[in-house]
C-alpha cells in the first residue's frame, strides 16, 4: 500500500503544471490539454520522444542481440553456416563440464573478489591521505589518476614485463629484479607463470589502472562531508579512527556501492587486459570467460558455445547487479 | 576545558603522522609511476639494447628514434606507423564523445525530472545495457551495421560507441540532475516554460560539471577501445590508433622498444586530458554526478 | 554569467575543431567507402586499375618482408593496381580470424586472405564463401609443379580453394652447436638418445630442452612431433582420419614420453614465447628446441648462426608440413586483380620473391634453390623425398574447432601431467569433430 502511494505522488505533482499551462497565454505554443487526458501533455510527448531514440537503440542493440545470443546458445551452430537446430541445454551442460570453463569461473570469482577488495581499500586509503590538506595534493592526485587514461592493452603489455619473473637460468627480471636490487629478494615469486597465482597477477595490473577512479570518487565524497560533522564527533570525544569508522565510512557507503557496481561489472567482462598481459596462462590459470568466448567463437567457430558462455556471463551479472539496481532506485523513489 | 585539551592533543596526534602520510603517498606514487618509467626508458632504447633482464637500466643514450619509428612507420622493417590512425581516432573520439554526452544529458534530464509511470523501469532497462559482454554481440552487430550501411566506416564506429555509451552517460547525468532541486524545475514550469525550454535555460547551463565527467570518461573509453575498432572498421585506413598499436606488435617477433614508444604516443592525448582537466573531473564528481 | 560564457566558448571551440577536422580529414577517410569503389575494376588486367586488398596477420619480421616482396613482384606486373595491405595482429591469429569471420558475415570480404592449407579452409565454409580455384590450377599448370601429397592436402570437397605459397616444416630439432660440441654430443635420433643427451646436459647445468609455451600452441606443437615419432607417418595420419584410435596404447606411450621430456624444460617456459625460449640457445644456456623452421629465420635476424638442425627424435624421413596459402572469397570487388594475385602467388616468380625473405621453402618443386640459405636448401631436398604428414597445430590436419580443442588439452597437460585424463580428452575432441565414434 505505501508503495502505491509513493508512485502516486509524481502524478499529482504533474497535474499542476498542466493547470498552470492552461491558464497562461503567451509561452504555450500548443493547445492547452484537457484535464481528462493529462497523461498526454505535450511535455510528456516531447519527453518520450527525447528518450525514444535511446530506447530504440538499446532495444535493438542490447536486448535484440541478447535475444539472438540466447537463442544461439540453444543451437548446434558451430561453423560459418548458421545451424539453428535446437539442442536444448546440452551446450550448457558441456560447458560446465569443460575443465577450461570451470577454471574460468573460478578465476572470475577470485579476480572479482580480490580486485574489489584491493581497489576499494587502496582508493579509500589514497583518498583519506589526500584529504589531509597536504602540499602538492594536485601532483599526487594526477599521479594516481592518470593510469585511467591508459588503455588496457598498454597496461597489459607493461605489466607483462613488470611481472615477468625471469628464470632460474637466466636471472630475474621485472619486479623480481627490482626486489633483488633493493634487498627485498624474499618477495620474489612466479607471478603469472605460477599456476597457483595466475589471475591474481592480473589483479595487480587492474588495480593499478582503476584505483585512481575509486580514489577520485572517495575524495569527492570526503570533501562533501562537512567539517562540522567531524568536529562535532571530535567534541563528543571520538578519536580520529572512531570519527572515520562511525561517521565518515557510513556516509561514504553510497559511493562504495557505486564503485562496487562499476568495478564489478568490469571484472566480470575483463578481456583486453588478460589478452595483452598473460593470455590464458599455464594451465589456464589466468583465462577468463570473455577470452574463452572470443577464442571459441572466432578461432574454433563454435558460435553456439560462445553464445552459451555469454549467457552464463550475463546471468552472473544479472544476479549481482539487478537486485542492487532495483534496491537503489526504490530507495530513491522513497526519498 | 575538555574541548581545549581535545584539540591540542588531536593536533599533536596529527603531527608525526604528517611525515608518515607523505612517506606513504610517495611510496604509492612510486607504485603508480613504475610502469611509466619502464615505458619511457624502453621506448628510448634501440632494439639491440632492449633486454628483459636489464629492463630497469637506463638507456645508453636518450634517443627518440623509436618514437619516430613508431609514429612514422618503417618501410625497411615493414610496418605502418601510428600517424594515420591517430587522426582516425580523433575523428572518432571527438564527435562520439560530444554526441553521447548530449544524448546522455537529454536522457538523464528526462528520466530524473520528467518521471512518468515506468520511467524507473525504463532507466533500469537502459542501464542493463552497460553489462553485456561485447564479444558476444559482434556478429549480429556487424550484420545490422551492414544493413544500415554503416559497416566499415568511422561514422559507423561513432554510432556504435554512442549507442553503447548510452547507459553510462545516462546514469551519470541522471544522478547529477537528481541533485538539482525540483523546485527550480517547478518554478520554471509555473513560469510557463516547456520541457525543452527548461533544459535550455536551467539544466544545460548548470550541467558543465556533469559534462566534464561524462566527456572525460567517454573520450577515454572510446579512444582506448580495441574490440569495436578492430571489428567494425576492418580496413586499415580507417582503424583507430589502438588497432594500429596492436599491429605494431607483429605476429611472431616483437620490437619492444617500438611498441612501448608507440604505446606512450597512443596514450598521450588521454593522459594530457586527465592531467589538464583532472581538476574539473574532481569538481564534477563533487557535484554529485557519480554517487551510487 | 562569466563561468557559463567560458564554458560556452570552450564548447563552441570544440565544435569548430570538430568540423574542421571532419573537413580536412575527409580526404583520408575517402579511401575506404563500402559503396563506391575508387576506380573501375572491370577493365582488362594489364591496363586496369582498382585495388587489391590482401588480409593477413603478417605484421612484422620475415613474414611482412616476404609479403612485401610479393607485393613488389605484383606491382611490376600490374602497376596501376593499388595494393591495400590489411593486417590484424595479436592473439596468435585469433584477432585476425575474428575480423575475417565478421567481414565474411558482413558481406565485405577482402580480395584475398591468408589461410593455412588443409582443413583450416573448412572454417570458412568454402562452398558458400570462397571461390574455387580449379580453373586457375589447371590453366597455370600447377598440378604438375606441386607435389602430389600437397595437392591431396589442398583438395576439400573436391575442389581447390587456396594456392599454397610456401611450406614450413614443423618437426625440426634445433640445437646449439657450441653446447653439443663442448659436451661431445650428437643430435638425438630416437627418444632414448634424446633422454641420454638430456641427462648429460642436465648434469652440466644446461637446460636440455627449452620450451616457450606462453601462447598455448607451442606445447601442442612439440607433442605433435612426439606423436609422429611414436606412431610413424601412417599412424599419425590415421589419428586425424579415424584410422588410428586415440585410445591406442601407442598414444599413451607418446604422452608418457612427452611427460618425461617436460621434466627437462626451463622453469620459465610459461612466461616465454617460442622465440624467447630460443634465446637460451643463443646464449649457450640451452641445448635443444623443437620448433618449426621459422626458428631459422628468427636466429638469422638475431645474427646467430652457430646452430644445427635435425629431424625431431623419431622423425627421420618424415616431413611434418604446414603451408600458408592464399584464398579468394566469392563476390569480391576486384575479382580480376584478386585472380592475378592468386596466379602470381602460385608462380615461380612470386614464390621466389616471397620465400627466401619469409624463411620458408617454395611449395613448387621448381624454384631456384640458390636463392635460399643452407637450412632451406636441405629442407627443400627433404620436401621432395620424405613422407609428408600434415601438421594439426597449424591448420592442415584437422578442422579448426578440433585443432583448438587439441591445443587446449595439450596446454593443460603441461601443468597437469595427467596422462589418462588427457588421453580421454583427446578422444572426446575426436568424437566432437565427428571423426571418431
Amino acid at each position: 500500500m505505501p508503495g502505491c502511494l509513493a508512485l502516486q505522488k509524481p502524478e499529482i505533482a504533474m497535474a499542476d503544471p498542466s493547470a498552470s499551462l492552461s491558464s497562461t497565454l503567451v509561452r504555450s505554443t500548443y493547445v492547452a490539454p484537457k484535464r481528462r487526458s493529462r497523461f498526454l501533455t505535450s511535455d510528456r510527448i516531447i519527453a518520450f520522444l527525447l528518450i525514444a531514440p535511446s530506447l530504440l537503440a538499446i532495444a535493438i542493440f542490447v536486448y535484440g542481440f541478447i535475444a539472438f545470443t540466447g537463442f544461439a546458445s540453444f543451437t548446434k551452430w558451430n561453423s560459418l553456416i548458421p545451424d539453428f537446430t535446437l539442442v536444448g541445454i546440452s551446450n550448457f551442460q558441456k560447458l560446465l563440464d569443460t575443465t577450461r570453463f570451470q577454471i574460468d569461473l573460478r578465476n572470475t570469482v577470485t579476480f572479482t573478489i580480490l580486485f574489489l577488495i584491493l581497489c576499494l581499500s587502496l582508493g579509500l586509503i589514497l583518498a583519506v591521505l589526500l584529504d589531509q590538506r597536504i602540499r602538492g595534493e594536485a601532483i599526487f592526485r594526477n599521479i594516481f589518476l592518470f593510469p585511467l587514461a591508459v588503455s588496457y592493452i598498454v597496461t597489459g603489455v607493461v605489466w607483462r614485463w613488470l611481472l615477468n619473473p625471469g628464470s632460474a637460468e637466466l636471472g630475474a627480471t621485472g619486479v623480481n629484479l627490482l626486489f633483488d636490487k633493493i634487498g627485498l629478494g624474499f618477495l620474489k615469486n612466479g607471478w603469472y607463470t605460477d599456476p597457483n597465482i595466475g589471475i591474481k597477477a592480473v589483479v595487480l595490473a587492474a588495480t593499478w589502472q582503476m584505483s585512481g577512479y575509486v580514489m577520485a570518487m572517495y575524495l569527492a565524497g570526503l570533501r562533501g562531508i562537512s567539517d562540522d560533522l567531524r568536529e562535532a564527533a571530535r567534541v563528543d570525544g571520538a578519536n580520529e579512527f572512531q570519527v572515520y569508522r562511525h561517521i565518515i565510512l557510513p556516509l561514504l557507503q553510497p559511493i562504495t556501492l557505486g564503485a562496487v557496481i562499476i568495478l564489478g561489472h568490469m571484472s566480470l567482462k575483463i578481456f583486453d587486459l588478460v589478452v595483452s598481459m598473460t593470455g590464458s596462462g599455464p594451465g589456464f590459470s589466468s583465462d577468463v570467460p570473455a577470452f574463452y568466448m572470443f577464442d571459441t567463437t572466432f578461432r574454433g567457430n563454435n558460435f553456439a558455445q560462445g553464445a552459451g558462455i555469454a549467457v552464463i556471463l550475463l546471468v552472473m551479472v544479472a544476479v549481482l547487479i539487478v537486485p542492487y539496481l532495483i534496491y537503489s532506485t526504490r530507495t530513491e523513489a522513497e526519498t | 576545558m575538555t574541548t581545549l585539551t581535545q584539540t591540542r592533543s588531536s593536533n599533536q596526534l596529527r603531527q608525526w603522522p604528517r611525515l608518515a602520510i607523505y612517506l606513504l603517498l610517495i611510496l604509492f606514487a612510486i607504485f603508480y609511476l613504475l610502469p611509466i618509467y619502464v615505458l619511457l626508458i624502453t621506448g628510448m632504447k634501440s632494439f639491440a639494447e632492449v633486454n628483459l633482464y636489464k629492463m630497469w637500466d637506463l638507456p645508453a643514450a636518450f634517443s627518440l628514434d623509436s618514437f619516430a619509428k613508431a609514429w612514422f612507420g618503417s618501410d625497411a622493417e615493414g610496418f605502418r606507423g601510428l600517424s594515420g590512425n591517430f587522426w582516425n581516432s580523433v575523428q572518432l573520439a571527438v564527435p562520439a564523445t560530444i554526441l553521447s554526452a548530449l544524448l546522455g544529458s537529454m536522457n538523464g534530464y528526462v528520466l530524473s525530472k520528467w518521471k512518468f509511470r515506468g520511467s524507473n523501469t525504463l532507466f533500469l532497462l537502459l542501464l542493463f545495457g552497460m553489462f553485456i559482454p561485447y564479444q558476444s554481440i559482434l556478429i549480429p552487430l556487424v550484420q545490422v551495421l551492414q544493413k544500415i550501411g554503416l559497416y566499415g566506416t568511422i561514422p559507423g564506429l561513432i554510432f556504435v560507441h554512442v549507442v553503447y555509451g548510452i547507459p553510462i552517460t545516462t546514469l551519470i547525468f541522471r544522478n547529477y540532475y537528481a541533485t538539482v532541486p525540483t523546485e527550480m524545475v517547478e518554478a520554471a514550469k509555473i513560469d510557463g516554460a516547456n520541457i525543452l525550454g527548461i533544459y535550455r535555460h536551467i539544466m544545460f547551463p548548470i550541467s558543465m560539471p556533469g559534462f566534464v565527467v561524462v566527456m572525460i570518461w567517454q573520450f577515454t573509453s572510446i579512444w582506448n577501445d580495441f574490440l569495436f575498432g578492430v571489428i567494425v572498421t576492418s580496413r586499415p585506413g580507417v582503424q583507430p590508433i589502438t588497432v594500429a598499436l596492436n599491429n605494431l606488435a607483429g605476429s611472431y617477433i616483437v620490437a619492444w622498444n617500438i611498441q612501448m614508444a608507440g604505446a606512450l604516443l597512443a596514450a598521450l592525448p588521454t593522459m594530457v586530458i586527465y592531467i589538464l582537466l583532472g581538476q574539473f573531473f574532481m569538481r564534477g564528481l563533487l557535484a554529485g554526478s557519480l554517487k551510487g | 554569467m562569466f563561468r557559463n560564457t567560458r564554458w560556452l566558448i570552450l564548447l563552441s571551440l570544440a565544435v569548430i575543431v570538430l568540423v574542421a577536422l571532419a573537413a580536412c580529414a575527409a580526404p583520408t577517410a575517402a579511401p575506404a567507402p563500402t559503396t563506391a569503389p575508387a576506380a573501375p575494376t572491370t577493365a582488362p588486367a594489364a591496363a586496369g586499375g582498382g585495388k587489391l586488398e590482401m588480409f593477413s596477420w603478417w605484421t612484422a619480421g620475415g613474414e611482412a618482408e616476404g609479403l612485401a616482396g610479393m607485393y613488389a613482384a605484383y606491382k611490376k606486373l600490374y602497376p596501376n593496381v593499388e595494393i591495400v595491405n590489411a593486417t590484424v595482429a595479436g592473439g596468435a591469429g585469433t584477432n585476425a580470424k575474428a575480423v575475417m569471420t565478421t567481414r565474411l558475415f558482413g558481406g565485405d570480404p577482402p580480395d584475398s586472405f591468408q589461410v593455412h592449407a588443409g582443413l583450416e579452409v573448412a572454417t570458412y565454409q568454402p562452398d558458400k564463401y570462397l571461390q574455387p580455384l580449379d580453373s586457375i590450377f589447371t590453366s597455370e599448370g600447377w598440378d604438375k609443379v606441386f607435389p602430389k601429397d600437397l595437392l591431396t592436402l589442398l583438395s576439400y570437397q573436391g575442389h581447390y580453394w587456396s594456392v599454397p605459397v610456401n611450406i614450413h616444416r614443423a618437426n625440426v630439432l634445433w640445437y646449439s652447436k657450441k653446447v653439443f660440441t663442448d659436451n661431445k654430443l650428437d643430435p638425438p635420433k630416437t627418444f632414448d638418445d634424446f633422454f641420454k643427451v638430456a641427462d648429460a646436459l642436465k648434469a652440466k647445468g644446461i637446460v636440455p630442452f627449452v620450451l616457450g609455451d606462453k601462447e598455448g600452441w607451442e606445447s601442442a606443437h612439440v607433442f605433435e612431433t612426439v606423436l609422429v615419432g611414436t606412431l610413424g607417418a601412417d599412424g599419425y595420419r590415421g589419428l586425424w582420419t579415424g584410422k588410428t584410435a586415440w585410445t591406442d596404447p601407442k598414444v599413451t606411450d607418446a604422452l608418457n614420453t612427452y611427460k618425461k621430456m617436460l621434466t627437462y624444460v626451463n622453469t620459465d617456459h610459461a612466461a616465454l614465447t617460442w622465440d624467447g625460449a630460443g634465446q637460451y640457445l643463443i646464449d649457450g644456456k640451452g641445448g635443444m628446441e623443437i620448433m618449426g623452421d621459422w626458428e631459422n629465420g628468427w636466429f638469422q635476424s638475431k645474427n646467430y648462426s652457430d646452430y644445427g638442425w635435425a629431424p625431431a627424435p623419431g622423425n627421420s624421413g618424415i616431413f611434418d608440413a604446414l603451408s600458408d596459402s592464399f584464398a579468394m572469397p566469392k563476390g569480391v570487388k576486384n575479382a580480376d586483380n584478386a585472380a592475378n594475385w592468386i596466379k602470381l602467388a602460385g608462380s615461380k616468380a612470386g614464390q621466389e620473391a616471397f620465400n627466401p625473405k619469409k624463411g620458408s621453402i617454395c611449395a613448387r618443386t621448381d624454384c631456384d634453390q640458390s636463392l635460399f640459405n643452407p637450412y632451406l636448401q636441405s629442407a627443400a631436398k627433404d620436401w621432395q623425398s620424405n613422407a609428408l604428414v600434415p601438421s594439426v597445430v597449424h591448420g592442415a590436419a584437422a578442422i579448426e574447432s578440433w585443432a583448438t580443442k587439441y591445443k587446449d588439452v595439450m596446454a593443460l597437460f603441461v601443468t597437469s601431467g595427467d596422462v589418462a585424463k588427457t588421453q580421454s580428452d583427446l578422444q572426446a575432441a575426436c568424437k566432437d569433430a565427428g571423426v571418431c565414434k
